[in-house]
């Protein structure tokens, strides 16, 4: 029996852990980690059978903030991780945390592979248009005319549209949200996780510290004006129109997932010793 | 961050019980973990000043409780005491802190947090139609308006700060 189940009815407080964060005052992502957790209690999953996986920023904080497993690992790399972890303990519920620098720059790779992978996985980016940890250069999702000491008269540069290219990628659901609406983030994270395949959840988490101007996000953004669809085609004409600031699941697709045949991968152990012989 | 359409259905005395319940359980919650954030950022006054809101919404809590005497109101709130896409009333709003503010805005937080409080018990008592559960829900609504004045007492003790309150002498800007 597991911890939760001992205890009766799950609450989020269950999967919080003693550690404090120690993020701004006023950053989005406390918002998102009270969306993790409600959406855990709200599946009623026990925590020793979630693993949450990150990389590296302020949004990678994450798992020492939550009593389930977790992986703090290399900058960028998170769903490579996670993605061995998931296919060799399909069991387990896999939970992947990252910020819009982590996932779409330094880990940008492993995104467009691993929404074409397809492999039942939870991709969660917790995206503020900035590098927040290193002191606030611009990200892949800064806008062009983003004006600092380190971009002289703002980037000048596309910024990274992440929906689309995990559409293309073969991501096989997406969501927007917005992390000051920690109940609804937490509906979204629900069907995220019980959707099969590769589920894609950008959440616009504002960065009050280098992104002051992000506050007004809360006046920006508004309900998707249509349902999710399971038409590329359609998702990706209306994710292509919209302003940045629909919420809500804009796509869910039906592709099988990706998930070898457990223990089948490369043989055991003296096995694969014996074909690295020199 | 509102109260919206969602709020908890408050059809017994026991639903009205955990709701009050919930809702200051949730107060304590947030105000506990705006002292931790203040705490982390080196902000001991304002740690102070949320430490003892905690407080004050803890002993109200405990007081819900042991006024619903023969419910359960924790085990009853987790069923039914959930607020669709909105949060809480008397969650104060986490995306207005700033690890500038001053006490001045913590008692703005929770005076905006009471207001809601207030808004939520007063269309529990307008749309009830047991007078058991009108009766209950007007106390809480005189209750909820004598910590509206208690706030606005406060607030009198901390002057508004100057409208330059941001600034940081060692500001956190981009590397250069």
């Amino acid at each position: 029996m597991s911890i939760v189940e001992m205890r009766g009815a799950c609450k989020p407080g269950d999967y919080k852990s003693d550690i404090k964060p120690i993020w701004c005052p006023g950053c989005g992502d406390y918002h998102v980690l009270m969306s993790f957790t409600r959406a855990f209690a709200a599946l009623a999953l026990p925590p020793e059978n979630i693993v949450v996986v990150s990389g590296i920023g302020c949004s990678s904080r994450i798992p020492a903030y939550t009593s389930c497993y977790g992986f703090h690992g290399v900058h960028g790399r998170s769903l490579a991780l996670a993605a061995g972890l998931k296919v060799t303990r399909p069991e387990l519920t896999v939970v992947v945390a990252s910020g819009d620098g982590d996932g779409y720059s330094i880990g940008g790779n492993h995104f467009l592979h691993a929404c074409r992978r397809n492999i039942d996985l939870t991709y969660v980016v917790m995206d503020n248009h900035i590098y927040g940890m290193t002191k606030g250069q611009p990200s892949p999702t800064t806008e062009p005319e983003f004006d600092t000491a380190l971009s002289p008269g703002g980037t000048g540069l596309r910024p990274f549209h992440p929906l689309v290219i995990a559409l293309a990628s073969g991501a096989n659901f997406i969501a927007r949200c917005f992390s000051g609406e920690p109940n609804q983030t937490a509906a979204v994270l629900v069907e995220a996780i019980r959707h099969p395949g590769f589920s894609f959840v950008e959440i616009l988490s504002p960065c009050v510290t280098f992104r002051p101007d992000e506050s007004e996000w809360k006046n920006l953004v508004h309900p998707a004006p249509v349902g999710a669809t399971n038409d590329p085609a359609k998702a990706a004409r209306r994710i292509m129109t919209d302003d940045g600031f629909n919420i809500g699941i804009l796509y869910r697709g039906d592709r099988k997932p990706y998930q070898p045949p457990v223990g089948q991968g490369c043989g055991d152990l003296p096995e694969l010793e014996r074909d690295f012989e020199l | 961050m509102t109260v919206v359409a969602g709020t908890p259905k408050v059809a017994s005395l026991a639903d009205l019980f955990a709701a009050a319940y919930q809702i200051e359980a949730d107060a304590v919650e947030r105000y506990d973990l705006l002292a931790d954030q203040m705490t982390t950022h080196n902000n001991p006054e304002l740690a102070a000043v949320f430490r003892d809101l905690s407080r004050a919404e803890a002993i109200h809590r405990d007081e819900i409780r042991r006024l619903a005497e023969g419910v359960d109101v924790v085990a009853h709130a987790q069923r039914m005491a959930k607020w669709g896409k909105g949060e809480s009333p008397e969650a104060a709003s986490l995306e207005e802190a700033h690890y500038l503010m001053t006490p001045w805005h913590a008692l703005q937080l929770a005076l905006a947090a009471e207001h809601r409080a207030l808004a939520f018990f007063r269309s529990v008592a307008a749309s009830a139609k047991d007078p058991a559960i009108k009766k209950l829900a007007d106390e809480f609504v005189e209750e909820e308006a004598e910590h509206v004045n208690l706030v606005h007492r406060l607030i009198r003790k901390y002057p508004k700060p100057a409208d330059s309150w941001r600034s940081d002498p060692d500001p956190p800007v981009a590397q250069e």
